[in-house]
């Protein structure tokens, strides 16, 4: 069978997410909980983690996630990475051995910052820089695949169901303010740890249930503007998606999920004044970025989450609260499975996106 | 009451309507059965020139001279549909000779004949009207 | 006769049993093929004269009549077919260019038919439209390539000019002139009934027609026929025509005999002279020329107008698209070589431009490697058949579709591909007035109204399938095609997998 990148994967999912809005820290084990009654929503061909807040030691620099097939591969991503990049720390990602994870590839951790020099030579920003290097690793160095990018966040995923990798990558060692969470259900792969989600580019991490209808005209868009989507993967091509209209476009969370889950035309009519004018305008400049087909998305990025529906909410996704933390989940079970005492459960309309923040000052 | 209006604006001088009307008064169900080398007797004509064709049948008058001057009753007014009762005719030709419009004839028996708008035939409605090809007769309220 | 004779094409069959004789076939017919013979009284047929346009067929009260193929035909030869050898015989005899009309009729490839469309099973739904909105309308014209706020962080909402259509199909030009008055009042009344566009073509805008402005493109041809400051603010949007796909690299001739009356006040020329558009503009010999005729266009319309540049698609097209998308253009219109014609040399129509879905496929990809394709709207004609062909173009990489035969066809055109003899029996193509006549407006527009409403509901149908509630998600979604009875290379332009993989 053909792997992720050769061909087109789409699959259903299961996801979950749980924020604090003041930033207090949690470790990995509750959300590792929260998958384990979605168990049926996966079919042990992937899972993974994104925490936020994880590495406040290092939370200046990017922290690269890397799979690597063999030494050779490492070998040569790391001199690749000395050309450009100050290197404070590279050491393999702790794991534990157990019998559910298997065919575990050498998983490195590297904490990163571009050398000025080359950023000026380039007449870059940082971020582009970073991101276009993650894109020439995972394009041109056979055997290295770079899974989280982003500043003090992680991503952490295998091929299994999820919460036995959670407990692989020992997730209860870590503490974040925010986690999320995904089990994949894929019907086109062998399986493929680079494959699994989250799917992660800077610190924008997506993680995603569902099958976009609308995905080649997204890819065929969003590859003119430098990204390439190697995996095939409707998380992928989200993940590119919100990177050029939050990064590159320079639009508010609203902004974009008024592009990807644009309202309709009958709605845009009803509304007045600037509202209808901006609605127009968005769906007009970036009509093919709007997603359609079942999807649920939770996008991490630093200091917030983002829930988002598709317009006609065609796959389920509940939010919950209770005290400072908010619930995002497949299922009404998986957030009862994190806080039994949940309230405000409801289910968000298709289209509209519900946002998370961390106080300022609180991550 | 809907009548039958005539456009010649649209009307191509193809005289089709005056098949489909002997046709549709014929009582027979094939056409070529009906009017295969037969002189045909329409009870709507195509008038008209190089430059100009129009219709012309029974425009149902509200105060028809017609049935004014028919001399045995044979012409009367139905719902405002000026109908000729063929058994009471006796060719005596007035109704033809009064009518400003020239839209009463005769049949191949010589008795008086006029639209009756398909209401007494199997068409149901004007055939004139249904088999116009480029609606140049319309049947409708005005 | 004798070397110069050709037996007849068609032949007319009259079943006697049926035929009253009512004469109606007569009297339509204006290549007086029909005639009634007293004498005989039989309806005789001069079967020479027949160019199968059916009108006799169709007007037939007693369904008496049909029109077949002669059986009467030269030697078989796989390679001298019966109508190169008979092409010889009339250029023998006149020594004259062949002209024909309508599109290539030859059996070259049909890309559409080869390509098949995807449908939602199981992993996830399709959606059904009567229950759920879909969303068919599409905005044309060029969009921004950042994001501009204002000192309060507001987006700043103004857009170049932009087209909308509510469905992504418009009629695509012909020229009063080369078709009647009745078929131009009919196609603009459907264009404002459907909230589309409809096209001048180059023979001007008639005086009646202002008031369909808004629902009007109007076009600027190498003949510059008709264009005034009114004329080109009169419509939705500018095209400037540099080729058609029936006769790419060449221009057009009206003959004088149709310049009469409004058609040579239209035209701005006097009657009786023949309306000549050139091949090339002569203002423009290359590309820089291209991007000041753009832009004058705009300055005499105050930048208020979208700015099409219509082309055929010939070999380099991907190349020449690109030089108009940096031109200003607003939009690319390209013109396949099945494009319909009112008359063009046989020899350039049959032979000359390439397949429309092969232009619009490496055009599209072109755009997008080089980062354009937001610049720019595209269009494509050339024969658009049916509501598959144009999910079809739109999953290519179409913003919006121009379909003119079928528009045709659906106001009595029945692609006899004789519109250069003026004889139209549908009233046409046509400018003679008894023939213009036979084209009830009423009728027709109804009928173009019905036709793109159709369409409207079977892409909506077909959209649902594919589990896409909105053309916009269909744009360039390639994946959803595949391919059959294609070499890998055909497949390798399309950029789209064979069915089965």
């Amino acid at each position: 069978m053909k792997l992720e990148g050769e061909v087109r994967i789409p699959s259903g999912c299961a996801i979950s997410a749980v924020i604090s809005k003041e930033g207090n820290l949690m470790t990995g084990e509750n959300i590792i909980k929260s998958m384990i009654p979605m168990h049926d929503r996966s079919n042990g061909l992937g899972g993974g983690f994104a925490g936020y807040g994880i590495y406040p030691d290092y939370k200046e620099y990017y922290a690269f996630h890397i799979f690597y097939n063999d030494n050779i591969s490492r070998n040569k991503c790391e001199s690749f990475l000395k050309d450009s990049f100050e290197i404070v720390k590279a050491e393999n990602i702790p794991i534990k051995k157990i019998p559910e994870i298997t065919d575990v590839p050498l998983i490195w951790r590297y904490f990163v910052a571009p050398l000025s020099s080359t950023l000026s030579r380039l007449q870059l920003d940082e971020k582009t820089y970073v991101a276009r290097t993650v894109t020439k690793i995972n394009n041109e160095i056979n055997g290295a695949y770079v899974f989280s990018s982003g500043k003090n966040m992680g991503v952490f995923k295998a091929v299994g169901f999820p919460e036995d990798v959670g407990r692989f990558y020992r997730l209860d060692e870590y503490k974040g303010y925010s986690w999320t969470a995904h089990g994949r259900y894929p019907t086109n792969t062998p399986g493929w740890w680079g494959g699994a989600h989250p799917f992660a580019l800077l610190d924008y991490s997506i993680v995603h249930n569902g099958e976009i209808s609308s995905y080649d005209a997204n890819r065929r868009f969003i590859e003119m503007f430098g990204y390439k989507c190697n995996l095939q993967t409707d998380t992928e091509v989200i993940t590119y998606i919100i990177d050029y209209l939050m990064r590159r476009q320079g639009l508010t969370l609203e902004e974009t999920a008024n592009v990807i889950a644009a309202p309709f035309w009958s709605t845009i009519e009803k509304k007045k004044g600037f509202d209808k004018e901006k609605y127009t305008y968005l769906r007009t400049v970036f009509s093919s970025l709007l997603v359609t087909g079942p999807f649920s998305i939770v996008l991490g990025y630093e200091g917030g989450l983002m829930a988002l529906n598709d317009r006609l909410k065609l796959r389920s996704m509940v939010v919950g609260e209770k005290d400072d933390k908010v619930y995002i989940a497949s299922e009404e079970a998986a957030i009862r499975a994190m806080e039994p005492n949940a309230t405000n459960i409801f289910a968000p309309a298709g289209g509209e996106p519900v946002i998370v923040k961390v106080k300022e000052g609180k991550f | 009451m809907k009548r039958v209006f005539v456009n010649e604006k649209w009307c191509l001088g193809c005289h089709l309507c005056e098949y489909n009307c002997a046709f549709a008064n014929s009582g027979l169900d094939n056409m070529a059965k009906a009017l295969k080398d037969k002189k045909i007797y329409p009870r709507i004509r195509i008038e008209g020139d190089e430059n100009i064709n129009y219709a012309v049948s029974c425009r149902h008058c509200t105060d028809p001279m017609c049935v004014k001057s028919c001399i045995t009753g044979a012409l009367s007014i139905e719902d405002g549909v000026i109908t000729i009762s063929q058994d009471k005719c006796v060719g005596c030709l007035t109704c033809i000779l009064v009518c400003p419009y020239g839209c009463i004839s005769q049949n191949e028996n010589s008795v008086a004949q006029k639209c009756e708008l398909c209401l007494k035939n199997s068409a149901g409605e004007p055939a004139c009207v249904k088999g116009c090809p480029n609606n140049a007769i319309v049947y409708e309220e005005r | 006769m004798g070397i110069e004779y050709i037996y007849p094409e068609f032949e007319v069959v009259r079943n006697a049993d049926r035929c009253i004789k009512c004469g109606v076939c007569q009297r339509q017919c204006a290549n007086e093929v029909h005639k009634l013979d007293e004498d005989l009284n039989v309806m005789l047929s001069d079967e020479a004269k027949c160019v199968n346009c059916q009108r006799c067929v169709a007007l037939c009260p007693t369904r008496a009549l049909k029109i077949v193929k002669s059986d009467c035909r030269l030697r078989e030869n796989a390679n001298w077919s019966d109508s190169t050898i008979k092409e010889v015989y009339k250029q023998a005899s006149s020594g004259a260019v062949l002209l024909s009309s309508m599109g290539n009729p030859n059996p070259l490839p049909v890309y559409w038919d080869r390509i098949l469309i995807n449908a939602s099973q199981v992993t996830n739904p399709p959606i059904d439209p009567l229950r759920e909105p879909m969303e068919t309308a599409v905005f044309l014209g060029k969009k921004p390539e950042k994001i501009q706020r204002d000192e309060n962080g507001k987006i700043k909402c103004e857009l170049a000019p932009q087209i909308k259509l509510p469905v992504p199909i418009m009629f695509s030009a012909m020229s009063y002139g080369s078709i009647s008055y009745n078929a131009h009042e009919s196609l603009a009344r459907a264009a404002r009934e459907l909230g589309i566009c409809y096209n001048t073509g180059e023979g001007g805008l008639h005086k009646d027609f202002y008031e369909y402005g808004p629902n009007t493109i109007v076009q600027v041809a190498s003949g510059r026929f008709g264009v005034h400051e009114n004329y080109l603010n009169a419509g939705a949007a500018i095209e400037i025509k540099m080729g058609q796909g029936a006769k790419p690299g060449i221009g057009g001739h009206l003959p004088g005999a149709k310049i009469v009356g409004d058609v040579s006040k239209t035209r701005m020329i006097p009657e009786g002279s023949d309306a000549i558009s050139p091949a090339p503009h002569h203002d423009i010999y290359s590309i820089e020329d291209l991007r000041q005729l753009v832009f004058s266009l705009k300055e005499a319309t105050n930048y208020k107008k979208p700015i099409i540049v219509k082309v055929a698609a010939v070999h380099n097209i991907a190349a020449i698209a690109s030089g108009i998308a940096r031109s200003g253009a607003d939009i690319i219109a390209i013109d396949g070589f099945r494009g319909g014609t009112g008359a063009a040399p046989t020899r350039i129509r049959d032979n000359v431009g390439i397949p429309i879905e092969l232009a619009l496929a490496s055009v599209d990809q072109r755009l997008r490697d080089e980062g354009i394709r937001n610049n720019v709207s595209l269009v494509v004609g050339g024969s658009i058949r049916c509501a598959s062909d144009v999910v079809k173009a739109i999953a290519l990489g179409a913003d919006a579709c121009y379909i003119a035969t079928s528009a045709l066809l659906a106001l009595g055109c029945h692609l006899c591909r004789t519109c250069q003899t003026g004889k139209c029996n549908w009233g046409i193509a046509t400018q003679r007035p008894e023939l213009v006549k036979r084209l009830n407006p009423d009728i027709g527009y109804q009928r173009l109204v019905n036709l793109v409403t159709a369409w409207q509901h079977e892409i909506k149908e077909l959209m649902g399938a594919m589990g896409i509630n909105s053309i916009e998600a269909l744009k360039g979604n390639r994946l959803m095609l595949r391919g059959v009875n294609m070499t890998e290379k055909e497949l390798e332009i399309f950029n789209i997998s064979h069915a089965g993989e």
